[in-house]
């Protein structure tokens, strides 16, 4: 795996924030009432998303979940036209018929967020299962809630990919709520990277807001795909900052303790702190990023805003290669 | 005389000269070939199987197991996979052992593969053929025996096609495995050994094209699959009386052929639908919705429809024989209309 290189450290720390200040403005806009439908926010997870989407090019493929949004945006997408798909507007991804919880875009390698818990993995192991048949040494990247780990995909899907060595890498995202659900409560084993030996796979429990532990354990594991070693399953422990989705009044969420802990660190600053340590990055250029990540959602959301919704006709269109 | 093949050999060409055609053309499925990891087979290059029934026999040793996977029982995992694979270029072939195993992966196609060139906004193409079997006769009792294409006809996003003859199903299989969407391929499993005359070159049967296997001026009989050869035998029993029935192969259930059926009601002004799928919501219910919006005023009686009951498929050979649409039943619906014919 390649050390982190100071043009790799930038692009993070733009992409960190550029998710953050995304969600953050969703989150206040979606209060105002202009985003029709549901959201659900991936600010509190960056380091992830950022941490294994470094390692990939247009080429890798990944699935993705109902939490969508960091997951784009680390692959890659154009932030004017994801908030116009947010917004249900004609310039959007998606021609604004997919929303937030089908943002997807093919040609970056960005097979879909997903309005199915669990339904990203066999996906995701089927766009393996191309790289292989066509030799390439492209990967596929399935990211996965807590949640979704109790689904029959999972296990499916993982052992097909161990039987057959796919190239995939399974991201699991464990902010410890399935919706309101706790992850203790729903899963069998403790750990969720404990699964792995069940299907001869390697498996590891990470610390999912320190970016680089998930750049390390992911460039590993992208590394080991590549070679067309298999696949490894890696839970990353992490926190939503948000609610499941808007409008979530969080009760369940606990005040103190390990999850407090958990809630109150910030791996976009403990990033910054450690890039500019290891002189990765400049406290100049880390500035620089900031301002221009702000601007640069300011311009997503008056591109969105001023954009036309989608004509009638376009109601019609698309259900069938014509 | 052409070649004369089976129904099932029809399938297994169809497949054949597809993959031989493009190198992006894999087949997916339990024991399609069988024995994987078997070492004596391996040595042989044998498969143990072809699929349940023999469909893909042969393929396997042709074209090898990276291109015939036999799959874990794992019908959501290989199906999802499936999407994921046409969704990036390749053209898969899942088997689907039985229709009745839909449930275990029904999301990877309703919400998944059939809707993601929409939510997309166009961007996606998922050209994937998924095989499967229907129909009862075969003593294969309740979970093994259903008729499950109407279910999948009724989402927006994928083709589903009945062929009810070799020379059919050759050409349909070619035609679905080269189209860009998702096609659902049913065989009735009972036709399987039913032999006709079939070309060896490679061609198409057009998707969403209906046949008149039978003209006719008195009454227009619409079959799905092998419904047809009841639809035939009624006819010669009609003719006898001096009634002519029209009969329409209708080939394709998604999107089924209006015009074809319409144009055949305004001449005949009376409509049977033999469906053998349970009759509540099945594509002959959606057959009489249309005929009956768009054609009302050509229509001498009532559409009529013959179908399975609204119950499961039964064991004992003679509740099984009960359950399906046969000539008499469609004799007897048939003499409503054409009483109403001689006034």
């Amino acid at each position: 795996m390649e050390k982190l290189s100071k043009e790799r450290a930038e692009w993070i720390y733009k992409k960190m924030n550029d998710i953050r200040n995304f969600e953050d403005e969703v989150h206040q806009i979606f209060s105002t009432g202009s985003i029709p439908g549901f959201v659900h926010l991936y600010a509190g997870e960056e380091a992830i998303a950022t941490g294994v989407c470094a390692h990939l090019t247009d080429k890798d493929y990944i699935t993705s979940t109902h939490r969508g949004h960091g997951h784009c945006i680390a692959k890659g997408c154009d932030l004017d036209k994801m908030m116009a798909e947010i917004y249900g507007k004609e310039t959007g991804l998606c021609k604004g018929k997919g929303g937030s919880m089908h943002i997807a875009d093919i040609d970056k390698g960005m097979l879909g967020a997903n309005g199915m818990v669990g339904g990203g993995f066999p996906i995701a192991i089927g766009a393996a299962l191309r790289n292989k048949y066509l030799k390439t040494d492209d990967v596929a990247v399935c990211f996965f809630g807590d949640g979704a780990a109790n689904e029959g995909t999972f296990h499916e899907s993982i052992n097909m990919a161990s039987i057959w060595k796919l190239p995939v890498v399974f991201v699991n995202e464990n902010n410890s709520y399935g919706e309101t659900t706790p992850q203790k409560y729903a899963s069998g084993s403790k750990r969720i990277a404990d699964r792995a030996s069940a299907y001869g796979i390697p498996g590891e429990t990470i610390d999912g807001k320190d970016l680089m532990a998930v750049y390390e354990a992911a460039g590993k594991a992208i590394d080991r795909a590549r070679k067309g070693e298999g696949p490894t399953l890696i839970e990353c422990i992490t926190y939503r900052n948000y609610g499941h989705f808007e409008g979530d009044e969080q009760k369940y969420k606990a005040k103190e303790g390990q999850e407090k802990d958990l809630a109150d660190r910030d791996s976009i600053p403990e990033f910054r702190e450690y890039a500019v340590a290891e002189k990765l990055l400049s406290a100049e250029k880390a500035d620089q990023i900031e301002q221009t990540s702000v601007e640069d959602i300011e311009h997503a959301i008056k591109f969105a805003e001023e954009s036309p919704i989608p004509k009638p006709e376009s109601l019609y269109e698309n259900v069938f290669v014509d | 005389m052409a070649r004369r093949i089976t129904f099932m050999k029809a399938i297994n060409e169809g497949l054949d000269m597809a993959m031989e055609k493009d190198e992006r053309v894999i087949l997916l499925g339990e024991d399609i070939a069988g024995g994987a990891k078997v070492d004596h087979l391996a040595k042989q290059n044998e498969d143990a199987w072809g699929g349940v029934f023999g469909v893909t026999k042969g393929l396997m040793p042709k074209y090898g197991r990276e291109r015939v996977i036999d799959t874990p029982i794992s019908e959501m995992g290989y199906m999802g996979a499936s999407v994921g694979a046409a969704a990036t270029g390749l053209r898969p072939v899942p088997e689907l052992m039985f229709n009745d195993f839909i449930g275990f992966c029904l999301d990877t196609i309703l919400a998944q593969g059939s809707k993601m060139r929409y939510m997309f906004g166009g961007k996606a193409k998922i050209p994937m053929t998924i095989r499967t079997c229907h129909g009862a006769g075969a003593s294969a009792a309740a979970q093994h025996s259903g008729s499950y294409y109407g279910i999948l006809a009724s989402i927006p996003g994928i083709k589903v096609v009945v062929p009810s003859n070799p020379y059919d199903a050759k050409g349909l299989l070619i035609a679905a495995i080269e189209d860009d969407n998702v096609v659902v391929f049913s065989e009735d499993k009972t036709l399987y050994g039913l032999k006709d005359e079939v070309p060896e070159e490679y061609y198409k049967v057009e998707i969403g094209k209906a046949k008149i296997k039978r003209e006719g001026t008195d009454l227009t009989i619409v079959t799905i699959g092998k419904m047809l050869y009841v639809a035939l035998e009624v006819a010669e029993r009609l003719a006898k009386d001096g009634i002519e029935a029209e009969v329409i192969d209708l080939i394709t259930v998604a999107p089924w052929d209006q015009e074809t059926v319409i144009n055949s009601v305004k001449k005949t002004g009376r409509l049977i639908i033999i469906d053998e799928a349970n009759p509540h919501n099945n594509t002959a219910t959606d057959i009489a919705s249309v005929v009956g919006d768009q054609a009302f005023d050509y229509l001498d009686g009532p559409i009529k429809k013959v179908c399975a009951p609204n119950t499961p498929v039964p064991f004992a050979t003679n509740l099984e024989q009960l359950y399906l649409p046969n000539a008499d039943r469609v004799i007897e619906t048939a003499a409503e209309l054409i009483d109403d014919l001689k006034k």
